[in-house]
């Protein structure tokens, strides 16, 4: 069956996995911008890589048949040092206009720092400017919840800001109600031992009643999992989900959000 | 500025999943699991290593499956979570460990 894999780092995965993906029914991957398990020591280093995900990717996934879409921001592992974060933000006008370019992400908090609470505010303002969409990072583990609720306060601050224009990604059960309650989209990832289980994942788009949800593998330089997503889609058939259903949230769902960048044609 | 695209109202409703048997699909994966955990205990402790506040932690969250109302998984979750509300003053570090340490 088709499927949008919504989030995934394609720039740290092999070929080999856009020509697996593609097998299992893969259409679109949508790339946020994110670290590249190292610190960049300039803002040069972003120059490139934003060239990477706007004009590299697209062709390497369109070689199997794959459409590729990006997200652009600095992300907040890398936003302690203002300076640098000041100095990529500055870059990332110039890129919007771009085909590919669906918003500005995935950014948000890491370790709950003022800092990144600045850098990420500055984000939302060029979004807001800019009329782009958003896409959070939550951060991880022992950090998700305290910086969620962090995330929907700062988002709640900014007049210009429809929360039906913004996704807020890797959510959990202790943070799905939260987000979903106060109008935005989340994203659940599927990653083997942190955020969810397809089990999981499963559970929570049964008791939110699919609304406003996608999940995503955020396939990146860790150990995980570019199928994911189709592994769930078959989990969620085994568990008695229509085949309606299953496109509801493997395809419906993640591409009615993204279709409100006018820029996402699926 | 980009015009807003109006966003689709035609999306499919949802549909509840057929019942399947889920003690059938899962039983067995929670069993595993479970004797992992058992054994991760016994393991840690016969090392001396019963202390480490990760442990502690996880010994905190198995409480949290001993009540009979659903919602288990959100308050383990919610028992590993930092439960404070103000940003850090500067991130020190850039990982996260899976428990919190406290003040
Ligand atoms: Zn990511």
């Amino acid at each position: 069956m088709q499927y949008i894999e919504p989030h995934g780092h394609m720039v740290s995965r092999v070929t080999d996995d856009y020509e697996r993906m593609a097998i299992a029914g893969c259409e679109a991957i949508c790339e946020p911008a994110f670290w590249a398990g190292f610190d960049r020591a300039s803002a040069q280093g972003f120059y490139d890589y934003f060239r990477q995900i706007t004009e590299y990717e697209p062709k390497r996934a369109a070689r199997f048949g794959i459409r590729h879409y990006c997200w652009l921001c600095i992300n907040p592992k890398e936003a302690e040092d203002m300076q640098l974060a000041e100095e990529v933000m500055d870059l990332i006008p110039q890129f919007l206009d771009r085909p590919g370019v669906l918003g500005i992400g995935e950014i948000g908090l890491n370790k709950n720092s003022r800092n990144e609470l600045r850098i990420f505010e500055k984000h939302v303002q060029i979004a807001q400017d800019h009329g782009q969409l958003i896409l959070v990072h939550t951060p991880h583990l022992e950090d998700k919840l305290k910086g969620t609720r962090l995330i929907v306060d700062a988002l709640k601050n900014f007049s210009g800001i429809d929360p039906s224009r913004v996704i807020i990604d890797h959510v959990e059960e202790h943070t799905i109600d939260h987000v979903l309650d106060q109008g935005f989209w989340a994203g659940i990832t599927l990653y083997p031992e942190s955020k969810a289980t397809p089990a999981r994942a499963i559970d929570m788009f049964e008791s939110r009643q699919g609304e406003r949800i996608w999940m995503n593998s955020a396939c990146d330089w860790g150990v995980s999992d570019p199928l994911a997503v189709p592994k769930t889609m078959q989990s969620m058939r085994l568990r008695g989900w229509s085949d309606e259903m299953v496109r509801k949230v493997a395809w419906e769902n993640p591409a009615t959000f993204m279709r409100q960048s006018g820029k996402f044609p699926l | 500025m980009p015009v807003r695209p109006v966003m689709s109202d035609m999306t499919t409703k949802w549909e509840p999943p057929q019942t399947v048997n889920l003690v059938d699909l899962g039983f067995m994966d929670a069993r595993s699991k479970l004797i992992d955990l058992a054994a991760f205990l016994d393991r840690v402790e016969r090392a001396g290593q019963q202390g480490d506040f990760r442990v502690q932690a996880l010994r905190r969250a198995i409480n949290c499956l001993e009540t009979d109302k659903p919602g288990r998984a959100r308050e383990v979750l919610l028992s590993f979570s930092d439960p404070s509300t103000e940003p850090i003053p500067q991130a020190l570090t850039q990982g996260a460990v899976g428990a919190w340490k406290g003040e």
